[in-house]
């Protein structure tokens, strides 16, 4: 692999009998940004921590910049900035004081040690802040301070774990904003792990998705989309006035058309699937048969449906392995409304 | 201790210290560094001060309105060791300082360490905290090491402010050996806080909540100061012979079977440590017969003698201490640190 930042093989994480990590095979690369996708309780934060050498894995091995994270994990904590999902400050002391500390702890030298830490705080957006005590903070603020704490010590790498948890969508998009900016511009190699799967859309080059302690497949969007949906190439979404009754007499007559293979009706949303785009001649059938259209959609495949479609996958596959199964099946029922 | 040792002998502390050896600070000065303003700046600290300082001045007073009479009686051989006299003398309406040390020590031990690792861990600093290139043992160290800094200079400043009180209203010279006589009484009060220290540091790394560990570690303490003692009494009486009925050397015999049972007692061994070496007069800490104290001339005894009496019960202490805080380390070296 090219300049491979962050490599893990066949990482392995067991608390008792329950495998919280499976077999972890991932590379990331320098300067990428790699969303580590999937539902609560999929070992996302276990695998983290592995990477960090802060637990030991039961098997495989973890390397981040070189270095074996479990045999030398300080050498790997100098190079990786890590921010943890719920991300805590010393309440008593003010922004600065909590930056200062952790950028003395990382060798920042003593004379330069305030400038940066004020620079950085600007740069987070705490410039107005600097002198609050982190106890009085909004969970936003103690985001942002926790992005200055990782990038106070001028990390290769930064590590960070739900980085979205918690902030408001305006907040969400600028902090994801402000880490994508900063990735580019100092080729930082970032690694993000969320259940949000519209905020990793927004800034991830690959994203790779991880349930019950597996990584089930990794890529880029287009990748990934292509190889899942291969035989449903593209989607049109009607939706009529008036509902159509089932079975509905015009199915056969639409299924006659070209290119048009599989037709879903659901009350006056009927859902066809073609191999190629023919939405105008679709319309065009339903103007002629006398149909109210009040919505046309093309459907395009984003991280939702893929996201979906893997954890469909996966519940044929283990049913209920894992107190995980839960949680996907609501979250499924959530996103199929 | 001897983890200290090792950290600062560790590879990559020389390195640091050589590439840059004027502009970065090592790692874990910083953080005794922030541990050490952080005590200074909490209310804890605070009250557990005014506790110490007041009951210092309350026994100072006392002892103060009667050095007079203490120092006139000539029957006691230790009677021209002013300074010591004002640390041990009272009229009965306050205990001396000595004696309310005993029972502070304790508080103050458990005061500044029953949350030190749990309430990191519960307010999401300590999984930070290790994501920086720091040694785990370095955190509990500083720990340690910052609550130990904070008391030694309290227990100084508190000794030497009473040799200058002293100096300045009695007039009297202090001898060398009361010098080092209540040197040594503050470094062994030192290492008693250090016990109970090390052992709430033990608990809060043993449990999660802060809360829990208080309570263990202040029931721990009133089971040593109260209960203890009753309860070796009371099984000593239940299964050792009447004394009437047997010989005197096995009398003494059984005598320091319950005496050495009592000194698993830490407070226990900290009062009979810091009497011998406050008051010169005392010459063992067991029981003496009656041919042993012939001839004795009735003469305070030299500093050196009654360290020599005091060393099993310090080197108890440090033990005790070194044990808790290995135990600790062994807890938390391999622990989960997510919260």
């Amino acid at each position: 692999m090219e300049n491979a930042v962050i490599q893990l093989r066949g990482l392995t994480k067991c608390y008792g009998k329950l495998k919280a990590v499976d077999d972890l095979n991932l590379v990331v690369n320098k300067g990428e940004i790699f969303g580590l996708l999937g539902p609560n309780g999929a070992g996302k934060t276990t695998a983290i921590l592995m990477m960090l050498g802060l637990t030991e894995p039961t098997a495989g091995t973890a390397e981040v910049c070189g270095y074996n994270a479990t045999a030398n994990p300080i050498a790997v904590k100098r190079k990786v900035g890590y921010m943890p999902d719920s991300v805590g400050f010393y309440d008593s002391m003010t922004a600065l004081e909590n930056l200062l500390y952790i950028a003395r702890l990382n060798g920042v030298a003593e004379a330069e040690v305030k400038e940066r830490a004020h620079d950085m705080l600007k740069e987070v957006g705490l410039g107005a802040d600097i002198n609050k005590k982190t106890g009085a903070f909004s969970r936003g603020m103690k985001q942002r301070l926790g992005l200055a704490d990782v990038l106070i010590k001028q990390p290769e790498v930064i590590i960070l774990d739900e980085p979205t948890l918690g902030i408001d969508p305006s907040g969400v998009k600028e902090f994801l904003a402000l880490i994508r900016q900063l990735s580019r511009q100092q080729g930082l190699t970032v690694l993000l792990s969320s259940h949000h799967l519209h905020q990793v859309q927004q800034v991830c080059d690959r994203v790779g998705i991880f349930v019950g302690g597996k990584l089930l497949v990794e890529g880029n969007l287009d990748q990934l989309s292509r190889n899942l949906f291969a035989e449903e190439n593209y989607v049109v979404d009607i939706t009529l006035k008036e509902p159509v009754a089932t079975p509905w007499r015009l199915e056969h007559a639409l299924l006659q058309m070209e290119a048009v293979e599989k037709i879903a009706v659901n009350d006056n949303n009927i859902e066809i699937a073609c191999s190629q785009n023919v939405t105008p001649d679709i319309v065009r059938f339903f103007v002629n048969e006398n149909f109210d259209i009040t919505g046309v959609q093309q459907k395009e495949y984003g991280l939702d449906e893929i996201y979906q479609k893997y954890f469909e996958n996966n519940l044929t596959e283990n049913t209920d392995e894992k107190p995980g199964g839960f949680f996907q099946k609501s979250f499924l029922q959530k996103s199929k409304q | 201790m001897k983890s200290l040792e090792v950290s600062f002998k560790n590879p990559f502390f020389k390195k640091a210290s050589s590439s840059q050896p004027y502009t970065t600070a090592n790692p874990f000065r910083v953080m005794v560094h922030k541990e050490i303003a952080d005590n200074i700046r909490s209310w804890r600290f605070t009250v557990l001060l005014a506790l110490i300082v007041l009951t210092f001045f309350g026994s100072m007073y006392v002892s103060l309105s009667n050095i007079a009479t203490a120092v006139a009686n000539v029957k006691d051989p230790g009677h021209l060791f002013l300074y010591l006299k004002l640390l041990t003398t009272t009229d009965g309406t306050l205990p001396p300082f000595h004696v309310f040390l005993n029972f502070l020590g304790p508080l103050l031990g458990i005061g500044l360490g029953f949350d030190a690792i749990n309430s990191e861990q519960n307010s999401g600093t300590l999984i930070r905290l290790m994501a920086q290139p720091v040694y785990r043992d370095n955190l509990l160290l500083s720990k340690f090491i910052s609550a130990l800094i904070i008391v030694s200079t309290l227990f100084f400043s508190l000794v030497l402010l009473m040799i200058g009180g002293g100096l300045l209203i009695t007039g009297v010279r202090i001898d060398p050996e009361e010098i080092l006589r209540i040197f040594s009484f503050t470094a062994l009060s030192i290492a008693y806080v250090a016990f109970w220290l090390s052992l709430s540091i033990l608990l809060s790394v043993k449990f999660k909540q802060a809360a829990t560990s208080a309570l263990t570690a202040i029931g721990i303490w009133l089971f040593f100061t109260i209960f203890y003692q009753m309860i070796v009494n009371m099984i000593a009486k239940a299964l050792l012979p009447n004394p009437a009925f047997i010989s005197p050397g096995q009398t003494i015999y059984y005598n320091n079977i319950v005496l050495n049972v009592l000194r698993l007692a830490p407070g226990r061994l900290y009062t009979d440590a810091v009497t011998t070496l406050l008051m010169p007069s005392v010459r063992s800490l067991g029981p003496l017969t009656m041919e042993q104290m012939a001839g004795a001339i009735p003469s305070p005894l030299p500093f050196k003698e009654s360290l020599m009496i005091v060393w099993p019960q310090v080197s108890g202490l440090v033990a005790a201490t070194v044990v808790c805080f290995a135990w600790s380390y062994y807890l938390f070296m391999r622990r989960e640190i997510r919260n």
